[in-house]
């Protein structure tokens, strides 16, 4: 084998940068102080941590203010969620109705539970359908909204497919209805460009983009009643001791991948399109997700009469790490929502695969990678009952790449 | 749901299951079978076929065709690697419990992918009960 390990699950997390790694380095030991605190040592853990903000706040062009770090992306997205929903219960503005959030089929489990839950608390939501490529259907997304309409949520793009969403749209509709806009911009920020025109909040996780795991940052400009109360911290939005050295982390991570962006956009889609094209030459196989409003790290392919866990197991062996929407890999043991929601049957959601590439990735990877997935998608296939006689299917012709 | 990444795995399936992922026994077709079993899993998506030949009802040969993931391919191939030369009131016999145990257990979500070939084995001997 010419690679030892060829890691191609970006999507998932990411590995930590050096450069991150030196930032954060004296803030674990040496300058281990509480940004409470009065002292000196307590006064350069707060110096970090309101420079991380500004860095931060630059990037995005935003009110530092309005920057609240958390643990996660998870947190971010409950606690503007939540927060809302909260906020306007405590108003009690809304006689009949606690409150209606929007938001889409093809959310991170994150958001969809957090709304599943809500729903059990008295709230009402509303799931948009998306398209075919997994794109909001706008015209529904515009008449969903409603008197009581509290939040609109729509994610910038999507961790499966890598579908960019029109959130410039999304966030001007919802302005104009005067209902707060948030977009999960989880796999979005660091990698293409955020227009965040309307937009009043928003959520970032700082290990998908070589950060450490462990921070979060909300950006809210709207009111949100917070979910952990405490000592104050974060503006009182966010009770806890602040985890200093991943905050730091977070921000170098974010300054270097900003700084990047345009140059691994071009580069790893060019990547990606290869990508895609050689695994579409493979009989029976099909893209998932939008031709050019994709992620520029994005790959999700299906390829018909296997399963995807088999495959990413197969794969593993060959020293490709990789991932699938496949029901069998998945502990309710269904389907990808994502994947049932862009209209594919269960079989073609059975059978995905998807690729996401990091700044390590290169030409060699991609070759690799298409050198070794047709044969173990034949071996696979070759154990399958369901595997056709000998047939040829149209491929999906993919244009040029597109960063709208 | 979430996307499900292959480190999560390793650690869910035992060694004995991935040994027969990688290194399936019996895997294919007989053409001239004596009797064939078919079993789908309406829950996942995985499906099964299973060959037989048989002599004086007596399971003298055996192959499987299965697509679905390693839990389903790793037990077709655990079944059949078990009934080869087995008489048929024997090979009825067949548990789910006496297949996982030989797996050395599965996690729980992956149990149900289990039965599929048990499932396909008494199809493909309905017609010597
Ligand atoms: C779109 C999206 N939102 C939210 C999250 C959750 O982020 P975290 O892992 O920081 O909780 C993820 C990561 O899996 C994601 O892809
Ligand atoms: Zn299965």
């Amino acid at each position: 084998m010419k690679f030892k390990k060829i890691y191609m699950d970006h999507a998932a997390t990411t590995p930590l940068r050096k450069e991150v790694k030196k930032a954060m380095e004296p803030y674990f030991s040496k300058k281990f102080g509480n940004a409470s605190s009065l002292h000196t040592r307590g006064q350069e853990a707060k110096d970090a941590l309101e420079e991380s903000r500004e860095k931060v706040a630059r990037l995005l062009e935003v009110d530092p203010e309005n920057l609240y770090f958390t643990s996660s992306g998870t947190e971010s997205n409950n606690t503007i969620l939540k927060g809302t929903a909260f906020k306007n219960a405590e108003k009690g503005l809304l006689s009949k109705s606690k409150g209606h959030i929007i938001t889409s089929k093809i959310e991170h489990p994150c958001i969809m539970e957090t709304c599943e839950w809500l729903k059990t608390q008295g709230f009402d939501v509303t799931y948009v359908p998306v398209d075919e490529d997994g794109v909001i259907k706008v015209d529904e997304y515009k008449k969903a909204f409603r008197r009581d309409t509290i939040l609109a949520s729509v994610m910038y793009a999507n961790n499966e497919i890598g579908t960019i969403q029109p959130i410039k749209e999304l966030a001007k509709i919802a302005s104009e209805k005067n209902v707060p806009f948030h977009t999960d911009a989880v796999q979005a920020y660091g990698k293409i460009p955020l227009n965040l025109d309307n937009v009043n909040a928003l959520t970032v996780s700082s290990h998908k983009l070589y950060g450490p795991k462990g921070v979060g940052l909300l950006y809210s400009d709207t009111e949100f009643t917070p979910l952990l109360h405490g000592g104050g911290h974060e503006n009182g939005k966010r009770a806890g001791t602040e985890n200093v050295a991943g905050i730091v982390g977070f921000a170098k991570a974010s300054e270097l991948a900003f700084k990047e962006m345009e140059r691994e956009k071009k580069r790893q889609a060019k990547l990606r399109d290869e990508l895609i094209d050689g695994l579409l030459e493979i009989d029976n196989s099909m893209l998932n997700g939008h031709e050019t409003k994709r992620l520029p790290n994005n790959v999700n392919v299906s390829f018909e009469y296997i399963e995807g866990e088999s495959l990413v197991l197969k794969l593993d062996d060959e020293g490709i790490e990789a991932s699938t929407g496949s029901a069998c890999s998945s502990h309710k043991l269904k389907p990808s929502h994502v994947l049932q929601a862009i209209g594919l049957s269960a079989e073609e959601a059975h059978g995905s695969l998807r690729l996401t590439l990091g700044k390590e990735n290169n030409e060699e990877h991609v070759d690799y990678v298409l050198e070794n997935t047709p044969e173990v998608v034949e071996e696979l296939r070759e154990m399958s009952p369901t595997k056709p006689k000998k047939e040829k299917k149209e491929k999906k012709e993919i244009s040029d790449p597109c960063f709208d | 749901m979430i996307l499900v990444s292959i480190s999560d795995k390793m650690s869910m399936y035992t060694k004995k299951v991935m040994e027969l992922f990688r290194n399936p026994k019996n895997m294919g077709e007989i053409e001239d079978a004596d009797a064939v079993g078919e079993a789908g899993n309406p829950v996942c998506g995985d499906q099964m076929k299973l060959f037989l030949k048989t002599d004086d009802r007596r399971i003298t040969d055996v192959k499987f065709q299965t697509y679905g993931c390693a839990a389903a391919i790793a037990t077709s191939s655990i079944v059949t690697k078990k009934v080869k030369g087995k008489k048929i009131e024997e090979a009825l016999k067949l548990t789910k419990d006496d297949i996982l145990e030989d797996l050395g257990g599965l996690p729980e979500q992956k149990v149900h992918c289990s039965f599929l070939a048990l499932e396909a084995l008494e199809d493909a001997l309905d017609d010597y009960k």
